[in-house]
């Protein structure tokens, strides 16, 4: 192989905090009192917290270490599929923290709050925009969030009706997230098996949908990278029962300025902010999930709502007809933030962003499809799932080729889901991944392929480059150690 | 556009990799009657034009030090060391997603292995999770927990009308649904919650309070597990401050079952609410219950101690319908940066900026007392408090805002029995200058 960029460097070890420091020291400057002491009586008062003491610099030099152990979309390419891990703005983070808006306080009257409530407002229109849809809440504070307002919404919906239904039809494509949202909101999940071009069948969902069901959760583009093609006529025959269509945004990022989901059947959706606009994942959260909405929906949407009137921004509380709040306040602000600040840097190039998105997806697919199994080998969206199939008579897994990607300096991509697929490797490079880097992820990857055959215990024993190897799963899921 | 690399030539090459003439033919697959036609209608900037615009509106926001904002509630300002946002900057910490590849994710997993460390012993538990998405929806899944400890047959939660009112909103739109009953406790004289109703309760499966709890007031949060234990129920203790377990007893020093609450006094800026902390924690027993995910400590194949992700047979990716709850994510980023706060305290530094809030609340509320205003409610509290205020304070509130000073928030909207009732707040970083302005405007 010509040239890759994993390799080995100096990491340094790091004790546990409560393993450094000394007792008196301290990390932050605590102001002299200005005013009396006023003691509390001792059955209110705790006994010293068992908080290590660290200086400045002991706080300083332990992040500082923990983060080399760490792989960020800044540190190389990251084809999560399914997650989108796309490049995150800086200037997106210069927004977050001007003071005006990172000193806010959530309660104060509307007339000291108009900048938060214009970006809100502004906000919730660019995202009906660009699904199609009439009305948008930003409050849910993360995908699986934004499904369970949207289950909520449909639950208020078939209630306004004097209705009360118990079902709900999920592919079997789906993310756990979309069951499990289901059933706190008491429906019972109906499996839809996907057909043997990997989506949905109208006959299939004729036969299940019925007046007792509540509608469908789709994700489209699905969780094999492709577009539900009938997905016009499955609305149709949902809508027909009285049933209502949520639309999983998870994978938003092939179809922006492609497809507007509000004209192509779907009630609801969610969209994840941290995925299809640039918000960093912070290694898991926080999110933003936002739900956008048909004119039916908006009457149950989360209150409040912000409201324009003139020039002037306001709260709204008197929806009689909605589900309530689901956030304690406005949900992830500083997130918002930074999508507003996302959408406005990009403007119409979105679309070219989904474009260049499912561009390189599709290369990459073309490139590796001779190497390893491509079970449904159509084009797909912004990614394509391979498997292990043709690695089998190697005994090397879907596992051992992403551990070895490690070495060679790649996040891997998502392995074993969807669920569906056997061994199923799921690669999303994103639109800012240049072409010269995915030309050299191919290449390491065919490389790999070849070791497989070769030398398939250089795969087994992978990764060697990084601070640990394969961990223990099992010992720690049998003797949880989950506390110091 | 700097975010998007491919240039003209590398994309007629990838065209003709994928066999396209035109980046419109790689939608092919999309039925004709899917696609959208038209162009999308959203305004563009360029860099420093977007910088312009944001600071406009940033402006216009009610902040300090132009501001003197007397409100907690739920929200509070404290101060933050630089060397917290300068960390968490890092792009490794900032831009890695949920740690599933444990050997490329061991600062993110040793730091919430930290964080669930310092959150129980704060809160004097024996297990947190890796976080929920904020104080609100930590309680709602509290309770849910409780339920399904009782397997589901006792079908009732009791919590206190003193939680905090947005809290108790957010958990009624997730019991909407359910066929599960949400019983509120009244309130007492002294600003305690009233238990006593909790003796004619069948089929209840837990009791919930919050400590401080809306009116700052400090429950006797014993009392509660006593009353809830008496009736085979949990006891949960919720809470928007967490900062007053740094000088308050721990809920798990007091028979809590669960504790779950706000940690965004943990070094997180207010951000108009959001994003915040949920912190969650509960005893050992209860562990393979709890939402949310959980880091473990564990050894690699060379015995090298690290950590990863465990006890996923509870969430959603594995157990799907049948999970402890459909939360997928935490609020890592929340989590590390109140981990870095907590690391700079210290529990020396911890103790004394708690014991600062206390007094200073003390010092305005005894002020404000001598001014003539009414302190109904006689139990101890922290760093918030409720002042009846003279008829007509509304219009003073009005104008103490032109001069910049935002005198606390009506309760009334909340208790409507509760007119002409304000909640103030004072922190450590509250100067006593500009209290005695507050006192002085008052009188």
């Amino acid at each position: 192989m010509s040239h890759f960029a994993g390799t080995t460097g100096l990491i340094m070890n790091e004790p546990l905090l409560w393993e450094k420091g000394k007792k008196g020291r301290c990390g932050i400057s605590i102001p002299t009192p200005d005013v009396a002491a006023a003691p509390l009586d001792d059955e209110f008062t705790r006994d010293e917290i068992d908080f290590p003491d660290l200086s400045e610099v002991d706080v300083v030099r332990h992040f500082t270490r923990l983060s080399q152990w760490n792989f960020g979309v800044d540190t190389g390419m990251y084809p999560l599929g399914s997650c989108t891990m796309k490049y995150n703005p800086k200037t997106n983070e210069r927004q977050a923290a001007l003071p005006g808006f990172a000193g806010a306080h959530p309660m104060l009257p509307p007339d000291l709050s108009q900048g938060t409530l214009r970006l809100m407002y502004e906000l919730e229109q660019f995202l009906s925009e660009l699904t199609g849809m009439y009305a948008t809440t930003l409050q849910p504070a993360a995908g699986a969030h934004g499904e369970l307002t949207a289950m909520l919404l449909f639950y208020a919906c078939h209630k306004s009706k004097g209705e009360k239904r118990s079902k709900i039809l999920i592919p079997d494509t789906a993310h756990g997230t979309n069951p499990a949202s289901a059933s706190l909101c008491g429906y019972k999940s109906i499996l839809v098996e996907s057909n043997e071009d990997g989506i949905l069948s109208v006959e299939r969902v004729a036969e299940l949908m019925d007046e007792d069901t509540v509608g469908i959760m789709v994700t489209n583009p699905n969780t094999l990278g492709l577009f539900e093609d009938n997905i016009k006529k499955v609305a149709e025959i949902v809508h027909a029962k009285g049933g209502l269509v949520y639309g999983d945004g998870a994978n938003m990022n092939a179809v922006m300025g492609v497809v507007k989901m509000g004209q192509i059947g779907i009630d609801a959706m969610h969209l994840n902010l941290h995925k299809t606009f640039s918000t960093p994942h912070g290694g898991g959260g926080p999110g933003a999930g936002p739900v956008c909405v048909v004119k039916e929906l908006e009457p149950f949407l989360p209150v409040p709502r912000v409201i324009k009137d003139g020039d002037r921004y306001d709260l709204k509380y008197d929806n009689p007809d909605s589900i309530g709040r689901v956030h304690a306040f406005h949900g992830n602000f500083g997130i918002l933030i930074r999508a507003y600040s996302y959408i406005l840097s990009m403007g119409k190039e979105l679309k070219t962003a989904s474009q260049h998105a499912v561009l390189s997806a599709n290369y990459i697919k073309e490139k590796l499809k001779d190497v390893l199994h491509l079970p449904f080998d159509r084009p797909c969206m912004h990614e394509c799932v391979f498997t292990d199939k043709k690695q089998e008579p190697y005994k090397v897994s879907t596992l051992d080729m992403a551990k070895r990607l490690i070495d060679y300096g790649y996040h891997p991509p998502t392995i074993y889901f969807p669920l569906v697929v056997s061994g199923a490797i799921m690669i999303e490079p994103t639109e800012t991944e240049p072409k010269e880097n995915i030309d050299q992820f191919i290449e390491t990857f065919r490389a790999i392929v070849k070791e497989a055959e070769e030398n398939p215990d250089l795969l087994h024993n992978a990764p060697v480059t990084p601070k640990v190897r394969r961990m223990d799963e099992v010992t720690a899921a049998r003797k949880p150690i989950l506390c110091g | 556009m700097r975010y998007l690399p491919h240039t003209s030539e590398d994309i007629a090459e990838m065209l003709q990799v994928v066999g396209a003439e035109t980046l419109d033919d790689i939608f092919a697959t999309i039925p004709e009657d899917c696609r959208f036609k038209g162009e999308l209608d959203l305004p563009k900037m360029s860099e420093w034009e977007l910088n312009d615009h944001m600071s406009s509106l940033a402006v216009q926001m009610a902040v300090a030090p132009e501001y003197t904002v007397f409100v907690g509630a739920g929200s509070y300002n404290h101060y933050i060391p630089s060397a917290v946002p300068y960390l968490l900057s890092r792009s490794e910490v900032a831009t890695a997603y949920t740690p599933y590849q444990p050997e490329i994710s061991q600062g993110t997993l040793q730091a919430i292995f930290e964080y669930q460390t310092l959150t129980a012993r704060l809160l004097g538990m024996d297990v947190a999770n890796a976080s929920m998405y904020d104080g609100a929806s930590g309680l709602a899944e509290a309770l849910l927990m409780a339920i399904r400890i009782g397997r589901n047959k006792k079908k009732t939660v009791a919590i206190s009308s003193l939680i905090h009112p947005h809290y108790r909103n957010v958990v009624q739109t997730y019991f909407d649904p359910t066929d599960y009953n949400v019983v509120e406790l009244p309130y007492l004289p002294d600003g305690t919650t009233d238990l006593s109703p909790v003796d004619d309760m069948e089929d209840l499966a837990g009791v919930a309070v919050q400590s401080p709890n809306f009116f700052g007031c400090i429950e006797n949060i014993q009392a509660v597990s006593d009353k809830a234990h008496g009736c085979k129920a949990l006891s949960i203790t919720a809470f928007s401050e967490a900062l007053a377990y740094g000088l308050l007893k721990s809920p798990g020093n007091q028979g809590a079952d669960i504790v779950c609450g706000e940690g965004q006094s943990m070094g997180i800026p207010q951000s108009f609410g959001g994003p915040g902390l949920g912190m969650f924690a509960a005893l050992n027993k209860y562990v393979r219950n709890m939402p949310g995910r959980l880091i473990g400590k564990t050894k690699d194949v060379d015995g090298k101690d690290g950590f990863v992700l465990t006890l996923a047979t509870r969430e959603q990716h594995i157990r799907r319908e049948r999970a402890t709850s459909n939360i997928c994510s935490n609020q890592g980023l929340c989590a590390t940066m109140s981990t870095m706060y907590m690391a700079s305290v210290g529990g020396t530094g911890i103790l004394e900026i708690a014991r600062q809030n206390h007094d200073k609340a003390e010092y305005l509320k005894s002020e404000l007392k001598k001014a003539g205003l009414e302190v109904p409610f006689d139990r101890p509290t922290f760093n918030e408090f409720v002042v009846k205020c003279p008829d007509g304070f509304a219009s003073k509130r009005q104008e103490l805002i032109q001069k910049k000073i935002v005198a606390g928030i009506p309760l009334e909207c909340y208790y409507p029995e509760l007119a002409d009732h304000y909640l103030l707040c004072a922190t450590e970083t509250t100067r006593k200058a500009d209290m005695d302005a507050l006192v002085k405007e008052v009188k």
